[in-house]
């Protein structure tokens, strides 16, 4: 029951970024995007992954797709023909992906899956730690990072974002 | 249980498959952009994979958030960058970002 | 105490961020040098008496997994060095206070001080990140067309990069359950050469995506761009130390103290390097731009450091470290001279200049150490640290160091001609009025090639001193 609905899930993660890749209107796209993090998250959940899952729901499917919107917004074509003429010349390239991904997965299926080995994986004894305490005692050089790359971040905001004076 | 860990690492595969496709095949600065978040979720999905497998699931969660928090980073940066190439050449097109040549 | 290196620049970023009125604007240039400088002392004090002391003395709260080992002293130096160079060259030759560009010198210092440090896989992903997310706002700095443009191109590839060495490390993880150097050595080495289908997919991933970030060939196509678009210090800094750490000395710490002795990912190490040598010595002759040359060039050095890496003995080793710490200098003269260049006849384009020698006597003087460093000339520092490669290399093949050898002949009469051309010869009607560049960026030339000088003919101290060290 579990691995069914897991499977199921995870299908469905794989066709909405198909989707996220096929359709023509970049706004759908984004919106497809945060489709695949929102399914990742339910992944997540089952997973007995709960915080991370928090994390992506939240960041991911929320703050990333914010970014993108306001991008999409900002960079919109000023006339008409340029768009038709876009929208035209791009269904003929992306029309190949579900045949190739399907390809893609029956070459996994009949080639490579009597070659995955999984035995060798070593378990950790017991549950294993809570998040809490693995990412205060264990990881706090990751949290450093995670403090340096948001200062990098804000500067880079800062400079990038801002108007320039003079055109 | 045993099929599971093949499965993860069919789907991740599958979405990197459709990310470098999208990478490949678009003109638009964005869809790039697009196309690395699709990476960025294979790569996720096959950390927390590895993690469930393994047993490990605390730093499985930990790797998954500080992950996520470089992502987001990362994407602003670069918005911030198409938006700038942007305003000088006025349009998303690929095709134009060729001025350095060699 | 190894998180001091980080925690000092945190402290110099914060203070220049306070909200006193212009308090961070007019302190900025002085913040940086004195980071820097302190950066070179710690560097230089590592390992010593007077740090076991310290160590012992600051108790820091933050467990935080670090470590400082002769080879990462070099590089800390490194990085010190060439960073207080960009901000002389900064300061010397653009009109403005700098504050941004001087912020996220700090913040990529930091990035790269955490580079080298870490003992953990996904640790150094967090900090290589940090770097490249730095460098992308460098490149694009002052938002100019090809500015922008050599950043995009660069971050598609950085990013494409990353992807591979996460899904490398997630599979090490699903085999291991735990990421550190010391856990994935010792389960490597208990394999005993039968490696599981996912070991061997993280190797692939690795080479690759660690390729990808040195501007390896056949994936260097971003490096050009990046380098020649990018504002004159930061292709000081990009040239000289980024490239390196986030890609270079990842392959180095990880090849010596992870996957040791594994022979597939030597010899991969050695192919790669002798097409990056031959392809980017190549590439290099057909260029006008003077920043471009010299990325290319810079292609072709980096291949012989992954060279002399993949031998994988003793001695392949040091010569890499040393080629690493020669490069850097070398290097980022050459960025320096032609900053100088550029401030003063406005151009890059080689096929304009002509017989700049006599108008810019030190700029000339320092570029002939530069290039005859690179080409590999005795007594100066390129020769001593090639030729440790080739010896290296020798013992394995001798097909390779051949054509390592050919490839440095073929540097060696380009730059000769290009020395000729640009800055000995006629002098071209357009740079009849140009003069000497200023006092700082005069400074910084004669600084490095005295460090060349200095490393090249005191090298016999220099290999007891490594001995010493237990490196050779």
């Amino acid at each position: 029951m579990n691995m069914t609905i897991l499977t199921i899930l995870l299908a469905f993660m794989v066709v909405s970024a198909a989707l996220c890749v096929m359709v023509r209107n970049l706004l759908k796209a984004a919106i497809a995007l945060a489709l695949t993090s929102a399914i990742l998250t339910v992944v997540m959940f089952m997973l007995d992954a709960p915080l991370a899952a928090v994390f992506e729901l939240s960041v991911c499917a929320g703050l990333v797709t914010v970014v993108f919107v306001s991008a999409i917004s900002m960079t919109k074509p000023h006339s008409r023909e340029e768009i038709a003429a876009k929208v035209k010349e791009r269904l003929k390239r992306f029309i190949y992906l579900p045949f190739i991904l399907l390809a893609l997965l029956v070459v996994m299926l009949v080639v490579l899956w009597p070659c995955m080995d999984f035995s060798q994986v070593m378990k950790a004894g017991g549950a294993g730690a809570k998040v809490q305490e693995v990412l205060w005692n264990n990881r706090q050089t990751d949290i450093l990072g995670q403090i340096v790359i948001i200062l990098t971040g804000v500067f880079g905001i800062v400079v990038l974002f801002k108007e320039r004076e003079t055109k | 249980m045993s099929l599971l860990p093949g499965m993860f690492i069919i789907s991740a595969v599958l979405l990197v498959a459709a990310g470098v496709y999208c990478l490949l095949a678009t003109r638009n600065l964005i869809r790039i952009l697009i196309a690395l978040e699709i990476l960025t979720k294979s790569v996720t999905l096959l950390l927390i994979g590895a993690g469930y497998i393994s047993g490990n699931m605390g730093t499985a969660q930990a790797f998954a958030i500080t992950l996520i928090i470089i992502e987001v980073v990362v994407v602003a940066v670069a918005a911030g960058i198409v938006l700038g190439a942007f305003r000088h050449n006025d349009t998303l097109d690929t095709r134009k970002l060729n001025n350095l040549k060699g | 105490m190894p998180v001091l290196f980080i925690f000092i620049p945190l402290l110099a970023v914060v203070v220049l961020n306070l909200p006193v009125k212009n308090f961070g604007k007019k302190m900025a240039f002085g913040v940086g040098v004195i980071t820097t400088l302190v950066q070179i002392a710690l560097s230089l004090a590592a390992g010593g008496a007077t740090w076991q002391q310290a160590d012992s003395a600051i108790k820091v709260r933050l467990v935080a997994n670090l470590s400082v080992d002769f080879f990462s002293a070099v590089v800390l130096f490194t990085i010190g060095l060439v960073a207080l160079v960009s901000l002389i060259v900064h300061r010397c030759s653009s009109g403005d206070d700098g504050f941004n560009l001087i912020n996220l010198m700090l913040l990529i210092m930091m990035g790269m001080d955490g580079v080298c440090m870490v003992t953990d896989l996904f640790s150094l992903y967090v900090f290589m990140e940090v770097t490249a997310v730095a460098s992308f706002i460098l490149i694009a700095l002052y938002k100019r067309k090809e500015g922008l443009e050599g950043a995009f191109k660069y971050f598609m590839l950085s990013a494409v990069a990353t992807v591979m060495m996460l899904a490398a490390i997630a599979f090490i993880f699903m085999m291991t359950g735990d990421t550190g150097f010391e856990a994935v050595r010792l389960y490597l080495a208990g394999l005993k050469g039968v490696y599981p289908f996912q070991v061997i997919l993280a190797f692939i991933l690795f080479t690759a995506g660690l390729s990808v970030k040195s501007g390896l060939v056949p994936f260097h196509g971003w490096v050009p761009d990046a380098y020649s678009s990018a504002p004159n210090s930061v292709s000081v800094l990009l040239a000289g130390v980024v490239t390196k750490v986030a890609g270079v000395y990842i392959l180095m710490r990880l090849f010596r103290d992870v996957f040791k002795d594994i022979s597939m990912i030597g010899n991969t190490l050695v192919v790669l390097g002798l097409i990056s040598i031959v392809i980017g010595a190549l590439a290099a002759i057909g260029q006008n731009d003077f920043k471009r040359m010299l990325a290319y060039s810079s292609i072709s050095q980096v291949g012989y450091i992954i060279l002399g890496l993949g031998t994988g003995s003793p001695l392949g080793f040091a010569g890499a470290l040393l080629h690493f710490f020669n490069h850097a200098i070398f290097k980022s003269l050459l960025f320096v001279n032609s900053t100088a260049v550029e401030m003063q006849t406005g151009t890059r384009d080689m096929r304009r200049l002509g017989g700049l020698a006599s108008k810019m006597p030190f700029t000339g003087g320092t570029s002939v150490i530069g290039f005859l460093s690179t080409a590999g000339i005795p007594p100066l520092s390129g020769f001593w640290s090639k030729l440790l490669i080739i010896i290296a290399v020798w013992r394995v093949s001798v097909v390779s160091a051949f054509i390592a050898l050919l490839a440095s002949v073929l540097t060696l009469a380009y730059f000769l001609l290009l020395q000729r051309k640009v800055f000995f010869g006629k002098t071209v009607p357009e740079v009849e009025n140009v003069g000497e560049s200023n006092g700082g960026i005069i400074g910084a030339e004669l600084l490095l090639s005295a460090v060349t000088l200095v490393m090249g003919l005191l090298f016999p101290f220099v290999l007891l001193f490594m001995q010493a060290k237990g490196v050779i």
